[in-house]
This record gives C-alpha cells, structure tokens and sequence, in this order.
C-alpha cells in the first residue's frame, strides 16, 4: 500500500483507524509523513516531562507559598518559572540560589535521599571527601542504632566525632565552588 | 580537526563475548559532569558552549585517556554520521541534534569510551563492556574523570555531590546500565512481571536507544534512577550482584520452559524469522530487528544450527538507517532503504550459512 500523502511514492508504514464524529476515518501513511502530519509522536515521556508534569507542579506550590516567585538566579538569570518549564537549571548557582524549592524535589525524585555521600573531586574536593564520609557514617550509625547493634554504633560514633572535630564540627557549606576558576 | 567517523570494524562491545553474553550485550556506565564557573549548557551561548568544548578537548588530550582518541565536532558531521554514532550507543540523539558547539570524544577503534561534551550537562563520560560486567565499565568510566578532574574544576557541593543540570542526576551523577536481551521472556508474556519488579527495585526500563525510546527486538535496557544517597560502589554492586542476575536467571528458566514445554512452537518461531530473513524483498528496520532478536534466540539455545552468532550481531548494527546507509555507501530515502535491507540480511546470512 502507497502513502496516502499526496505526491508521495513511499511504502505506507504507520496506520490509524479514527472513529470521527461516528465516522471511521483511515490513514496510512510513509514514516517521514506520518511524522511531518503529526501521526508519530514520541509516546514515552523523557525525565524530563515526567519532572515538569509530576514533581514541577509542587515546586510551583513551594515557591508561591514562600512568596519567592521572582527570584531569579545570580549566576545565569534563571527562574523557578523558568526551571519548570524545561526542568532543567541554569549553572551551578541554581542549587544555592533555588536551595528551598529544590529541596523537597530532590528529596522527592531521589527516593528521600537529601545529601551526597559518593565520589568526590580528589584535588578540589578534600573537604568534600571528609564531608561525604562523615555523612556515610552518619547513615551508618542510624541503621547500626535501627539494627541494635550498639557496640558497632559506638565505633562509628567515635570515628565520626574524630572527622567532625577535625573539620571545626561544621558541615560544610551548601554551595559548589563556582569560583574556583577554569584553567586546566 | 574532524576525524573520519571510525568505521564498522568498532563497537568492540557488540562484538565480543563477555560474561552471560546469551543475555547481557552490554554493561555501560555514564558520568555526568559540568565545570565550575560555566552556565550549563541549556543556558550558555554559542561562545561559551566552545569554550567549555575547548577546555575539555585540552585536557583529554593532555590526560591521555586512551591510546587513541579522535575527536568529531558534530555540528560539521553530515546527518548520516552523526546517527550512525546514536546507533552505536556512542552519543545520545540529543547530542546529534541542533547546530550549537559540542562534541565526541572516543577511544578508536575499540569505543569503550566515548565522553559526550555540551549533552545536557558539559560531559557525559560513558564507558561500555562486552556482556555482564558493570564493575569493570564503572572502574573504566571513574579513571577517566579521575584524570579529567585533574585538569579541569567540576561543579561540586559537599551536600549535593556532583552538580547536573537536571535535578535528577544530581549527587554521584552516575547512571548504571545493561543491555539485555528477553526473547523468552517477551514470548512467555512474564515480561510484565520483570518490568514490575524493576520498578519495585528503583530502577527503569527503557529502550534499545535508552531514554524515550520504544522496546524493538526484544532488547531491554534497564538503568538506575536516583543517584543521591549511596556511593557509586554500591549502585554499581547492586546492579551486578542483585538486579542483572536476577533477571538473566528469570530469563534463563524462561527459556528452559519453552524449550522443555513448547520446543515446537519454539522450533516455529524461529525458523519463521530465519526463513523472512533469508526470503525478504522488504525490510523495516524494526521487523529486521524483531527476526535477528528471535534467530539470536535461535542460535543460543541450539534450534538454529547456524548462522554464526557474530554474523546476527554486527547485522543487528548493520541494519539500523545509517549504518546501512554507511555500508551501501549512498543516501537512501526510507522505501529504497527496506529493498537495501533485505539485500544486505540475505547476502550477509546467505555468506555464513
């Protein structure tokens, strides 16, 4: 069967059978019309549109109740109106900046998840590094405690008093060292 | 400089045998990386896009990632190309889209590694294995950052971890992933069952082109969705201990079933597909894909005597549109391309048997 595109010679390979206005209309046509005519389309949603239909929707919420619609990010400019359109940020910034609307969409989209405990950067993040583990033995600790497993728990305990105390016992700052500069 | 686009002899990981290669293609692992002090690429201009494009291709050449690296720019590729390289799970189709600054960089001619600059975030640094073995993709993927980072400031906080441009990725910005194949699965209808349990283990099912495409041939690919909140270690163990096993073993019992219970209508299928291979005048790329999966099938499980598993393979690649394009040598319009396909599938199959 041709396309049924007019001028078109190509084999038809997309098919829909409508019931329009109790009428059945049928159209076959080639893969390259049925995209220009709109026939295809992508059917499964990207992270992308599954953010902005799902999770963005809350975020709207958040920073209306917070009466911060119209912050805008220092770094690149962008806006949580923005953000939720495309569902994604603009720099690196954007997380310090739209810190509480990201928040519980982080947590939200990483299972509860709220802080990093993985890989960090060897020679910009020895910080980092401390940080991460400290916070590992902090997840530790809540699960040997959960567990009853008191003399594990005190073993962390002690390890991370000794990370803490050797880092001023502060967490490290929310924000990325955007500013560290770019020269290889 | 723009190298020539490697030829067919590379995607060593579709051509290899690795571990449980009779359901596991391929284990891939994808870094997402940006650098400090540059807008991310959804929002920098033209300038900055090849800025961060410059940097990078400075320090990959300085940091010696690989013993042979070719770099494409692929806004100076020809549409032909650049999809050939979607085809070989190199770059994403984002990537082959649009004409702003960004790049490729691959190892050549294996293409275990390929880094994607100015995807959605400035570096996708993904490193693909032959079969099951997630753990040797990740230790490959990680020596690369390692050696990128020495050389270049990545967006980094003590609380987030690696800093994306989607919200999603934030944290070890890592996504964990294997090709599998489930005919029997697919053909026993348990494939429902699989794609639940997935789901119930927080990971995803896509298909064969990954994010946003559909399921052709019985190819699965089933990836990690959060990334916040364990190491890298642990994603990557978990997918190679837990999730991958236990679905190559539902597999595998799947397979033994129709083999013990329906050997016939099994035989049928097979040598039905085998059979449309050999006879077709007309090919789409999706029916060759569903045929090859089922003589695949064929083959492993012994049904089939020949053709050579290795033939199928590279025709699984081979017929894709702009690797048949890239083979025939010429630019085909779609009709003309399902007669070139089923040409190229007879002779190819006709050679080996």
């Amino acid at each position: 069967m041709k396309c049924d595109n007019e001028g078109c010679e190509n084999e038809a390979t997309v098919h829909e059978v409508v019931i329009r206005n109790g009428k059945k209309v049928e159209r076959h046509q080639c893969e390259q019309c049925a995209r220009s005519t709109g026939m295809i389309q992508h059917v499964s949603p990207s992270a992308h549109e599954l953010l902005a239909k799902v999770i963005l929707p809350q975020a709207k919420e958040i920073a209306e109740g917070a009466g911060q619609k119209r912050i805008s990010c220092p770094g690149c400019g962008m806006t949580i109106a923005r953000f939720r359109q495309h569902g994604l940020l603009g720099c690196a910034e954007c997380y310090t900046a739209f810190a509480q609307q990201l928040g519980p969409l982080i947590e939200r989209a990483q299972e509860g998840a709220t802080a990093h405990i993985g890989k960090s950067p060897k020679r910009t993040g020895g910080d980092a590094a401390r940080h991460n583990r400290a916070a590992a033995l902090r997840r530790q600790l809540r699960e040997a405690v959960s567990a009853e497993e008191y003399e594990r728990a005190a073993r962390i305990r002690d390890e991370l008093r000794t990370i803490e105390n050797a880092n001023g016992g502060r967490r490290g700052p929310h924000a990325p060292s955007a500013d560290a500069g770019n020269e290889p | 400089m723009n190298a020539p686009v490697p030829n067919e002899s590379g995607a060593q990981w579709l051509r290899s045998d690795g571990a449980e290669g009779d359901v596991v293609m391929s284990s891939r692992v994808r870094l997402a990386r940006n650098l400090a002090g540059f807008p991310f690429p959804n929002a920098a201009d033209n300038e900055e896009r090849q800025d961060v494009l410059d940097l990078v291709t400075r320090a990959a050449a300085g940091a010696e990632l690989a013993p042979n690296l070719v770099t494409l720019e692929l806004a100076r590729l020809p549409d032909v190309d650049r999809y050939a390289l979607v085809e070989r799970h190199l770059i994403s189709k984002q990537l082959a889209h649009g004409d702003a600054p960004r790049a490729v960089i691959l190892s050549s001619p294996d293409e275990w590694l390929s880094v994607m600059i100015n995807e959605e975030d400035h570096l996708r640094i993904q490193a693909i294995h032959a079969g099951l073995d997630v753990r040797a993709a990740h230790t490959a993927a990680d020596a690369v950052d390692d050696k990128l980072e020495s050389r270049i400031d990545y967006a980094y906080s003590n609380e987030l971890g690696y800093l994306t441009a989607c919200p999603t990725n934030v944290g070890a910005g890592i996504r964990v992933s294997v090709m599998l194949h489930l005919p029997a699965l697919r053909l026993t209808g348990d494939i429902d069952k699989v794609r639940r349990a997935v789901k119930d283990m927080k990971h995803t099912v896509r298909g064969f082109y990954g994010e946003g495409s559909d399921v052709v041939g019985d190819f699965y690919q089933i990836s990690n969705h959060t990334t916040l909140g364990k190491t890298e270690g642990e994603i990557v163990d978990f997918m190679e201990t837990q999730l991958a096993p236990t679905i190559i073993g539902y597999e595998r019992k799947a397979r033994e079933k129709m083999l013990n219970a329906r050997r016939t209508h099994l035989e049928d299928k097979v040598h039905r597909a085998f059979g449309a291979l050999l006879h077709a005048r007309l090919l789409t790329s999706d029916e060759a894909l569903e045929k090859l999966s089922l003589v695949r099938f064929g083959v492993l499980c012994g049904v089939l005597k020949g053709p050579d598993p290795r033939v199928v393979n590279d025709l699984i690649l081979l017929t894709q549109p702009a690797h048949l394009q890239r083979v025939s040598g010429r630019t085909m319009e779609q009709g003309e391309r399902t007669v070139a396909r089923a040409s190229l599938v007879r002779q190819r199959l006709g050679a080996a048997t």
